[in-house]
């Protein structure tokens, strides 16, 4: 198929061993790769949709299917929620509102509200020794690279790899993410560390005076322009401060339901330019991607 | 052109896909790191069985299909995926008269190599090394399922008259 008949298969596999490491040093470096990875994205997309099929048949039929009665309490528990939601929602209005005309008293910038859409997950795994989710939009949605991903809850990770329909989300406990936080209760900036367990961040670079203790709130800081500011991340579970270290070992339980969320948002921040343009003018997703490398 | 007349390549190839469903089929948490490596003991049977069709090319292949499934670095399952096709295509003539115990041994080989290649770029690439003595399950889970999955595609192959 790949090769004439007449090639030797040791010739093949020598070709072969060398595209494979051109192809690793590549995407390696992360940036050439991109198209390629986005066009085998759409070779695979069936075998996901296959896989993830009887998935999306049961919800169907669990939405189809129900009773009448299920619906109607359903409907009244939610116009409930939806009444206290509103209530608090009055509230938040005036708060904006005061909070737009102090930040303007203070001559700093205000985020206007990011635009934020729905995104439903895919169930199909991954190498377990990573966190990585697949999402059902894509470029035709004007997802980007590193675009951040959140849930009702919190924040779940971003955006590494977009193809047309689905995109690649790397979770904030993936061993090799690192995200920007500070405690919300007094502003103390460290990073959280992605620890390979699903419930659990570290903060290894806290020093042993630092004022942060169980039950802090941890919230995005904004640094590393990859995430928006105040978005709530995890609350600290465990500090314990080692005399022999210097640094203290605290950990973190993330606020977003990682294992459990199925449905997800992507917010286009509205402080990247990215963002700003793709709500704009609906730009083409591979030019916007490539500016936000830059 | 080769006078050889190719039948039921499709099987050939919906098996590769099965495999490749099947290694990314949602499972429990705990039962995810067991997970056997499909496509590598579909393709070890197929090398075997019709060497003069399955090489390494559709080796490769499949392993970058694998690369794009598991979020992996482009070129590492591909890699390795080619080197235990090519190791298979030169043992084949030997071991497709093992008994099968003998076969599983052999396919247990193949499969620990592949592992250790994968985890050989792992650990050059993203730094991380230590995944423990249950990264080495699979391996051990593929051997005790060769004779089973050996007996289902040579009835697959027999039944769809395959060559």
């Amino acid at each position: 198929m790949l090769f004439t008949p007449g090639t030797s298969i040791t010739t093949r596999l020598v070709l072969l061993f060398l595209a494979s490491i051109l192809l690793m040093t590549l995407d390696h470096k992360q940036q050439h790769m991109q198209n390629v990875r986005a066009g085998l994205q759409v070779v695979v997309y069936p075998i996901r949709y296959l896989v993830n099929l009887p998935v999306d048949i049961a919800s169907w039929a669990s939405e189809n299917l129900a009773s009448r009665q299920t619906l109607v309490e359903e409907n009244a528990s939610l116009r409930y929620q939806n009444l206290l939601l509103q209530g608090q929602m009055q509230k938040f209005d005036a708060l904006q509102a005061e909070n737009r005309r102090l930040q303007e008293l203070l001559g700093s910038s205000f985020k206007v509200a990011d635009r934020v859409l729905i995104a439903e997950l895919y169930r199909v795994d991954f190498d377990p020794y990573k966190h990585l989710i697949v999402i059902n939009k894509g470029s035709t949605d004007d997802t980007y690279v590193d675009q951040p991903v959140l849930d009702a809850h919190g924040v779940m990770g971003q955006v590494i790899q977009v193809g047309p329909y689905t995109s690649t989300v790397r979770l904030i406990t993936d061993p090799s993410h690192l995200l920007p936080v500070q405690v919300n209760r007094n502003g103390l900036r460290t990073l959280a560390v992605g620890t390979g367990a699903i419930d659990r961040l570290e903060l290894p670079y806290l020093p042993n005076n630092a004022d942060i203790k169980v039950g802090d709130l941890l919230v995005t800081s904004g640094l590393g322009r990859v995430f928006p500011p105040g978005y709530p991340v995890g609350r600290v579970t465990k500090v314990v401060r080692n005399n022999g270290s210097g640094f203290a070992k605290v950990s973190a339980e993330p606020s977003a339901l990682l294992d459990r969320s199925r449905e997800v948002l992507l917010v286009w921040s509205a402080d990247t330019d990215a963002g700003a343009r793709a709500t704009e003018t609906q730009q083409p997703k591979a030019k916007t991607s490539a500016d936000k490398r830059k | 052109m080769t006078l050889v007349r190719h039948h039921g390549g499709w099987t050939i190839v919906l098996t590769i896909i099965i495999a490749l469903m099947l290694s990314i089929l949602p499972l429990p948490v705990w039962a995810e790191f067991y997970r056997p490596a499909w496509p590598v003991l579909v393709l070890i049977y197929w090398c075997m069985a019709l060497p003069q069709r399955v090489g390494v090319g559709i080796g490769w292949l499949t392993g970058l299909m694998l690369d794009v499934l598991k979020g992996a670095l482009l070129g590492q399952h591909a890699l390795a995926l080619a080197v235990v096709c090519y190791l298979t295509l030169n043992l084949h003539q030997r071991v497709r008269v093992f008994p099968l115990w003998q076969q599983a041994l052999t396919v247990m080989l193949l499969l620990a190599l592949y592992q250790l290649l994968i985890l050989w770029f792992d650990g050059i690439t993203a730094g991380q090394t230590h995944k423990g003595w249950v990264y080495w399950m699979p391996t051990l889970i593929g051997t005790v399922l060769w004779p089973w999955i050996f007996v289902v595609l040579r009835d697959l192959r027999r039944r769809f008259k395959v060559s």
